[in-house]
């Protein structure tokens, strides 16, 4: 059964609104940041200053009134923006927390979305309390693991390609998982495309298998020896990996140093996990890769 | 209207004892009154008195960090407003919000821009953090910085959290029954998370118990959200915003290519550095002497 109403629904959901928002401001931010970069990489390969670095951009001009002039009218217009906003649009309200009914789906906020998408894929002690840690501790340790001295304070790809290449991918990530468990997940957290009907007795066959069943490894086996080629994957993925970068990219490891190359290729080797575990899941249906008597990853 | 009647006023005004205690500075059309009056202003100098032409274009900083802290002025002054029609009490907080939408004068748009003003504080956090990052303005001086940056990023988020829950209808309590479900699973802390046996957690005394006050979402969840929303977290965040600009200066102000006065700030910390070993090491610095 087809119908758009649910698709659209969701679109015209005023809680909805800051998702659109969200996808205008990745387009046109994304586009100015690239813009002014690569106007920027084409200045240092003429062996010219930045834009940011010309003589007539490095003046010094009057706090008041340059820079309030334009705090000022970006002030402006964005409180006329919220005030439109705001009248235009209702906030929702429905009908009184009630312990009773369960909503179906029922939806974190739409910015928390990235989280509860993530549940779909591990444990919730990983997507919801590890994931978001190592999330906040990954982005402090940034400036500190970045040790790229070139690129301070000015637009630029040729200089930091690495750098902006891993953060657009865990930013593009989590905006697409948001965006995602925003419009594409309905009753029982199914998934469900545009135009598609949210049936709520859709039919969804449970048929994830573990890494051990899918060896053909008699479940009732002593855990240890069960999961001895999940340990074995595992442990190699995240202690033969960073030998072999460090070995086939001595420069990258030696220019970090012991500390901060450990450090960073952890982070790195778990942002790739997360969406490799994904594609598992989706492709042969891997439910978990490593089952213990007390956690499952 | 000519300009007879407000030279006439500027004269009687500006001389007198009430405007010169005030506005101690001239008309600011002269660098000497334009400075003093971002000096003389506590809230403008936030800002330095000078700064390079390219920090004051909006394709360079995008506004995000201004608009994120005009946002949450926002939200203070909305909430406070709030405030004043609102019990955090099951019973009463539904009818609360119904009354602001039917009965209180503006009600209505008073709550849709504290809530459409936090998505968009949201956005705004999100997209003044990518901002500095596609600029490397997260890089030396600025580490600490960043960091703070990134603590005020889950504070907001953690603030519009507490708040989702105030309105009391069914999209406030599941959203946050699905978002404190999560606290189940905390490791060691919550009583589904591994090793939690380890401490004797159960449903009623693990971490989720101590955020929600109950077993689930209820009139004590609602009143500790209340407290966390209004008073606890943006006590903590003030706080933390206060360090946050306050560093923005103290590390040279707005980011750029390593200009001269920064390369100069770094020269300042060296010597620092060098002298400060030399004392170390025995070898005597003059100290200046006392007058």
């Amino acid at each position: 059964m087809y119908s758009f109403k649910n698709f659209l629904d969701i679109l015209t959901t005023p809680d909805n609104v800051p998702i659109l928002l969200l996808i205008a401001m990745i387009v046109a931010y994304t586009w100015i940041s690239f813009h002014k970069a690569f106007d920027n990489d084409k200045r240092l390969a003429q062996g010219r200053p930045v834009w940011e670095g010309e003589p007539h951009n490095q003046e010094k001009v009057h706090t008041w009134p340059h820079l309030l002039n334009i705090e000022f009218i970006v002030s402006i217009i964005a409180m006329a923006g919220l005030t439109l906003w705001s009248t235009f649009l209702n906030a929702p309200l429905e009908d009184p927390a009630n312990n009773s009914v369960t909503p179906n789906p029922s939806k974190a906020p739409w910015y928390f979305l990235g989280l509860q998408e993530m549940l779909v894929y591990f444990d919730p002690w990983i997507a919801g309390v590890v994931l978001p840690g190592i999330i906040v501790v990954g982005l402090i340790a940034i400036p500190y693991i970045d040790t790229n001295p070139k690129g301070n304070g000015y637009y630029s790809w040729r200089d930091r390609r690495f750098a902006i290449g891993v953060f657009l991918f865990g930013w593009f990530l989590w905006m697409a998982l948001i965006i995602e468990g925003t419009i594409l997940r309905g009753p029982g957290w199914n998934f469900f495309m545009p135009g598609e009907y949210w049936d709520v007795h859709k039919q969804v066959a449970l048929v994830n298998i573990n890494f051990s069943e899918l060896l053909n490894i008699d479940p009732k086996t002593f855990w240890l020896a069960r999961e001895l080629p999940a340990i074995i994957i595992l442990g190699l993925y995240f202690t033969i990996t960073p030998f072999l970068v460090a070995k086939f990219n001595k420069k990258f490891y030696e220019d970090l140093g012991l500390v901060r190359y450990g450090v960073t290729i952890m982070l790195l080797l778990l942002l790739v996990g997360l969406p490799v575990k994904m594609i598992l899941r989706l492709t042969i249906n891997l439910k978990y890769i490593l089952v213990t008597p007390w956690f499952n990853i | 209207m000519g300009s007879k009647l407000q030279d006439f006023l500027e004269s009687q005004v500006y001389p007198s004892q009430i405007w010169q205690s005030v506005i101690r500075h001239g008309k600011p059309v002269n660098d000497r009154n334009r400075s003093l009056a971002v000096l003389g202003n506590v809230f403008l100098h936030l800002h330095p008195i000078r700064l390079p032409r390219y920090a004051t274009k909006y394709t360079y900083t995008w506004g995000m960090g201004g608009l994120s802290f005009l946002l949450f002025l926002v939200e203070t002054v909305t909430g406070i407003l709030l405030m004043f029609y609102y019990h955090p009490t099951a019973s009463l907080a539904y009818g609360d919000i119904k009354s602001l939408e039917f009965d209180v004068p503006f009600g209505m748009i008073l709550r849709n821009m504290h809530r459409w003003g936090a998505h968009a504080m949201v956005l705004a956090v999100w997209f003044h953090m990518f901002r500095v990052f596609m600029t490397g303005s997260y890089k030396k001086p600025r580490e600490f910085n960043w960091a703070i940056g990134v603590i005020l990023l889950t504070i907001t988020l953690f603030m519009s959290f507490t708040g989702y829950l105030l309105p009391w209808d069914q999209l406030a309590m599941w959203a946050i029954t699905v978002g404190t479900n999560m606290a189940r699973a905390v490791p060691l802390l919550g009583h589904e998370g591994p090793f939690s046996n380890l401490l004797g957690l159960k449903i009623d005394n693990d971490i989720r118990f101590a955020l929600l006050g109950g077993t689930r979402v209820g009139g004590p969840t609602l009143i500790r959200f209340y407290v966390l929303h209004c008073i606890a977290v943006p006590f903590v965040m003030s706080f933390i915003l206060s360090i946050h600009f306050w560093r923005i200066r103290k590390d040279g102000g707005i980011s750029g290519p390593q200009s001269a006065r920064l390369a100069n700030l770094n020269k300042v910390t060296q010597v620092k550095a060098a002298e400060g070993k030399k004392k170390v090491e025995g070898i005597k610095v003059e100290a200046p002497k006392a007058e």
